[in-house]
């Protein structure tokens, strides 16, 4: 380990900006941005599934609701929604005397509830539409089989409207990836937080930013190559049959 | 080929017109606003403050006309490199770090730094072991900033803002300590040091060490300005001993902030 240290150590010597505290800034902000991004992805999927379901449902009292939310988070800037809450929960009265406050005092929960509301909204949407998109003759199968509606959209509509859904949602995964570049307003040391930092303590900005945005690239490329995977394996009824 | 030939010695020509024009173009003085009492606007929106009004000052000294730009704070440095304007003249301390990329007047003024934390809060800022855990707000990408992440950043937390809004802000909130402020914005700002304050201050004001708080603020210029930069500094010099910084000087401090 030391000798890793020495070694990298000789590798830094002759730029001033580089050094192994300023690199520990970026290691520091690569683990945040990747919790973040991860995290709200994760979360928001999750919550994403239900509503897509209700967003398509008959009765106007669950699927009104899910539209307006949608609306409101597709149609204002995550930036706007990310001070909205981090400044907003303050103006929750007495919200300063109770534990919440301990978890909304710290800036990663409240980007993180803005960046989880904001993908779930996208991802019910993508989701919506492919669920919609269900051929109609596999439902008419599923109800001549006598499925319920639950077993139905276990079996059937979900599991071919994911399939459908994967390239539009490897796309959102990676635009959520980019919007996280955002958390930095609100103090969060990520990525772009610490490029900033470097930029600011040298004023170097394309030193600083040329390389986070190679570590950006990086990250998309790992993503790319995931869904690529999945797709591989769960399109792979779609491809064209070979030999 | 000829017309290109042609085109290539009119576009010389105009740019060599362009250079002797240059004195009659206004010259092009940047600030961060808001920045009280330094650089502000009044409800009507015009611009004023104490460097807004030597800077009008310098100009009319030099008989130039200038026109104020306003650029944000941590793209500074690189939009005057951009020529976006030709001078930041915006609390800018001179720094070795900074030096190396513009060109600095002599210093124009200084001020004083101080902690600062609500009031209600108890903090001993020379007991180093009693600020272990709490936290700090600065702006991103000033001296404060510097100051408290090398010599305070392995017990506090600090927490980098875009603006010194910002940091008030989650000072209200509750979300930060402390805050490490250039004295005279918190005058400002929060009133500090008045009966009316929701904060106090919990150090002495704080100038040293030159490493982080430099030799004062400077007029900063490109590199390759240096003609600008001198009449500057005759103009400061002149304005210094002729009185009108003093005069402009008492309309926004209650303290000397002279060099």
């Amino acid at each position: 380990m030391e000798a890793l240290m020495n070694w990298l150590e000789a590798q830094l010597a002759d730029n001033s900006i580089f050094t192994l505290q300023t690199l520990g800034y970026y290691g520091e902000g690569l683990v945040t941005t990747v919790q973040l991004v991860f995290l709200s992805l994760i979360i928001g999927l999750v919550l994403a599934v239900p509503l897509a379901i209700g967003r398509g449902s008959r009765h106007a009292w669950l699927r009104l609701p899910i539209f307006f939310y949608c609306y409101v988070f597709r149609g204002t800037p995550l930036l706007v929604q990310l001070y909205l809450i981090y400044y907003g929960v303050v103006f929750v009265e007495g919200i300063q005397d109770t534990w919440l406050w301990l978890i909304l005092e710290k800036p990663f929960v409240p980007a993180l509830i803005a960046f989880t509301l904001n993908t779930a909204a996208y991802t019910t949407e993508i989701f919506r539409g492919a669920i919609k998109s269900t051929p109609r003759g596999e439902i008419e199968a599923a109800r001549a089989y006598g499925m319920s509606w639950g077993l139905m959209m276990r079996r059937i509509v979900l599991p071919s409207a994911f399939r459908r859904a994967l390239p539009a949602y490897g796309n959102e995964v990676i635009f959520m990836l980019h919007a996280s570049a955002i958390a930095s307003v609100v103090t969060i040391m990520d990525l772009t937080g610490a490029a900033r930092f470097v930029y600011a303590r040298f004023y170097a900005p394309f030193d600083a930013f040329l390389f986070v945005a190679a570590i950006y690239l990086c990250l998309t490329f790992a993503i790319i190559y995931f869904f690529r995977h999945l797709e591989k394996r769960l399109l792979a009824h779609l491809k064209p049959a070979s030999g | 080929m000829h017309n290109a030939k042609l085109l290539l010695a009119a576009t010389l020509g105009a740019s060599l017109f362009a250079t002797t024009l240059h004195a009659d173009e206004p010259i092009r003085l940047a600030v961060d606003v808001p920045y009280e009492p330094f650089e502000y606007k009044l409800p009507d929106g015009t611009l004023t403050g104490f460097e807004v009004e030597l800077g009008n000052a310098v100009c009319e000294y030099l008989d130039e006309a200038c026109t104020w730009v306003e650029q944000p704070w941590d793209g500074m440095i690189p939009a005057l490199q951009a020529r976006k304007f030709d001078a930041i003249m915006s609390s800018m301390a001179i720094t070795e770090e900074r030096a190396r990329q513009v060109l600095f007047s002599e210093p124009y003024y200084t001020t004083p730094s101080a902690w600062i934390t609500a009031k209600g809060n108890d903090i001993d800022i020379s007991d180093r072991d009693s600020l272990e855990g709490l936290t700090v707000g600065v702006q991103r990408a000033t001296l404060q900033d510097n100051y408290v992440t090398d010599l305070y950043g392995d017990v506090l937390e600090v927490r980098r803002y875009a603006s010194a809004d910002d940091v008030i802000a989650d000072m209200r909130t509750g979300r930060l300590d402390l805050t490490f402020m250039d004295y005279p914005i918190a005058e400002a700002m929060i009133d500090i040091d008045t009966p009316e304050s929701d904060f106090k201050r919990v150090s002495d004001f704080i100038k040293e060490p030159e490493k982080y708080f430099g030799q004062g603020v400077g007029v900063a210029f490109r590199q390759r300005d240096r003609e600008l930069a001198e009449r500057f500094n005759e103009a400061l010099q002149a304005l210094k001993t002729n009185g009108t910084y003093d005069e402009i000087m008492a309309k926004y401090f209650s303290y000397d902030v002279k060099l």
